[in-house]
């Protein structure tokens, strides 16, 4: 398969000196849903700006779907991968949600009855339908960024980039979050997420990607690096709680890379059964 | 003597059309580590604000009902006065940065107290080596990671010497390992000092542990009130928004499943214990 989004040796530097990417190379591919993880500073964010021509790499080439990104425009790059800032208050403009919602498809000149299809449908997808005539900064954070993601989603990119998503979330808000990913995945969308929100990323994300000081230290399924515990560490990341349990109590029955509640439940509910018929 | 004494308390803000608290009772005594949760937009922030005297000061709108803080009564005395004894730690260390190093951050409350100089140099290195922080002595703050800017942020307020510390979710834009430093740094406050503590979380993993009491604010009441080991097996959690802790959630399925567990266990080492030797 080819891969949606390709890094190639890709090195950055910021004004300043600073330099905050080093010879990074990794490929995205359609459909996979992708955490990228590590320290305040570690460069994730900086990484996924590549992705969307908001930065231009000092060395190396990003490529979208085969193409050199340098060559592409922003729309034609937005058209294919969606950014959803870490703060809402970034990329919210209109005074309505609808207007909001609608602004994306402007450069678009989609017909005017698709344009009110789209919208309503994800307006009633994101559970926004009766704030349409509120104006953004009239909701709450939870509430402002489903309409920053909204506004991303209605252009119908196929990748979609969410930093920090479940920043401020409460876990009401958390659990619509996984669904509604889970959904766009299912659908076919790859979903790429930028945090360091360990529980919700392993739980969510099949490919898990740590960053640390400007590298890729890690990138493999979730399984097996939730078993990393030392690259998690250097990443300043916390293993998750149920590994970090498995890895405890060490009885082969429980292996390190279980992740799910339900999962250790009925390990441990087997493993209390077999201790009472001894 | 309570620290904090909140009785009916019910709040509107200016442009709002119903009370973002409603009737809210609540005692914190001193030396107590109280936790509050509960979903976004509960009224979490709206309760901190109430306790350092900016709700009804600085916000307006309508406030029934009365909040006592040390003894001084918030409609009275202005949050300058409460200041200087009740510290605030926000969300976004950022927000509350002001000097061009960490030594002049540290200093500017106490400067601002009038205190004598050498006072003043006393209390910036006890706050500066309480935190960990005597590397970054000289450095901007605007240089720090999030996770040490909240450590000075922490710093800058220690050295007032507050009796109260509220902190509204301070690890909330924090990685989790700066995170872990954070709630152990206001546990050893709580402990070693025997400082109040009042801290709005989203994140239990760490902090169930050394919190004498949570409290639940949901709809802008109190829904929940009492030890994390009881609070955190109510089953009701997750509809008010509390991210109960995976291991908690374990821990409370296998009971339901007959297991009997001794107590709750709040972390994984201490569920690790409680299940490794039942199984042995």
């Amino acid at each position: 398969m080819k891969p949606l989004i390709s890094a190639k040796g890709i090195s950055f530097s910021y004004p300043n000196g600073v330099i905050s990417l080093t010879d990074i190379t990794l490929d995205l591919y359609p459909g996979e849903s992708v955490a990228i993880m590590g320290e305040n500073g570690a460069g994730k964010t900086t990484l996924v700006k590549h992705f969307i021509g908001l930065l231009r790499p000092g060395k190396g080439v990003i490529e979208i779907e085969g193409v050199n990104a340098r060559t592409m425009t922003a729309a034609e790059i937005a058209r294919k991968v969606g950014y959803v800032f870490q703060n809402p208050l970034y990329q919210l403009f209109s005074e309505s949600v609808e207007k909001e919602v609608r602004l994306g498809l402007t450069p678009l000149n989609l017909p005017r009855d698709e344009v009110e299809r789209r919208a309503s449908k994800i307006l009633e997808d994101l559970d926004l339908s009766r704030y349409r005539e509120r104006h953004p900064l009239m909701l709450s954070e939870g509430e402002r960024k489903r309409v920053a993601l909204a506004s991303v989603l209605i252009i119908e990119p196929k990748a979609l980039i969410l930093d920090e998503p479940t920043l401020g979330q409460d876990a009401v808000e958390k659990r619509k979050l996984a669904e509604l990913l889970g959904k766009l995945h299912r659908e076919g969308h790859t979903v790429i997420l930028v945090t360091h929100d360990v529980e919700f990323a392993f739980e969510v994300c099949d490919r898990i990607l740590i960053m640390s000081k400007g590298r890729i230290i890690a990138d493999g399924p979730r399984r097996e690096i939730v078993t990393l515990r030392r690259v998690l560490d250097e990443a300043s990341l916390t293993q998750p709680q149920i590994p970090r349990l498995a890895a405890l109590l060490k009885r082969a029955e429980f292996p390190g890379d279980t992740i799910a509640v339900d999962d250790a439940e009925q390990i441990l509910i087997s493993l209390f059964a077999e201790a009472r018929s001894r | 003597m309570a620290a904090i004494s909140v009785r009916g308390l019910t709040y509107i803000y200016p442009s709002s059309s119903e009370p973002n608290l409603k009737d809210v009772s609540l005692e914190v005594e001193k030396g107590e580590f109280l936790l509050v949760c509960g979903p976004t937009g509960g009224g979490k922030s709206t309760l901190c604000r109430c306790i350092l005297g900016l709700i009804p000061h600085f916000y307006g709108g309508d406030m029934l009902g009365e909040v006592r803080v040390l003894d001084m009564d918030t409609r009275e005395y202005p949050p300058s006065k409460l200041a200087p004894r009740v510290g605030m730690i926000f969300q976004n260390p950022e927000d509350q940065l002001v000097a061009m190093s960490i030594e002049e951050e540290v200093a500017f409350g106490p400067e601002n107290l009038g205190l004598p100089r050498e006072e003043i140099r006393r209390r910036v290195d006890e706050a500066i080596r309480f935190v960990g922080i005597e590397e970054l002595r000289d450095r901007s703050p605007y240089e720090l990671s999030s996770g040490q800017q909240q450590k000075v942020a922490i710093a800058s307020i220690l050295s007032m010497h507050p009796e109260i510390l509220i902190l509204d979710e301070p690890t909330s834009q924090i990685d989790p390992k700066s995170a872990i430093d954070i709630i152990s740094l206001v546990h050893r406050l709580n402990r070693e000092n025997s400082m109040t503590v009042v801290m709005t979380e989203h994140r239990l993993e760490n902090a169930a542990q050394y919190a004498d009491r949570i409290v639940i604010i949901s709809d802008g009441r109190v829904v929940h009130n009492g030890r994390p080991s009881e609070v955190l097996q109510l089953e009701s959690l997750t509809e008010h928004g509390v991210p109960v802790p995976k291991i908690v959630q374990l821990s409370n399925r296998l009971r339901g499943m007959g297991v009997r567990l001794d107590h709750l266990p709040l972390t994984v080492e201490d569920a690790a214990d409680i299940l490794g030797r039942m199984l042995k």
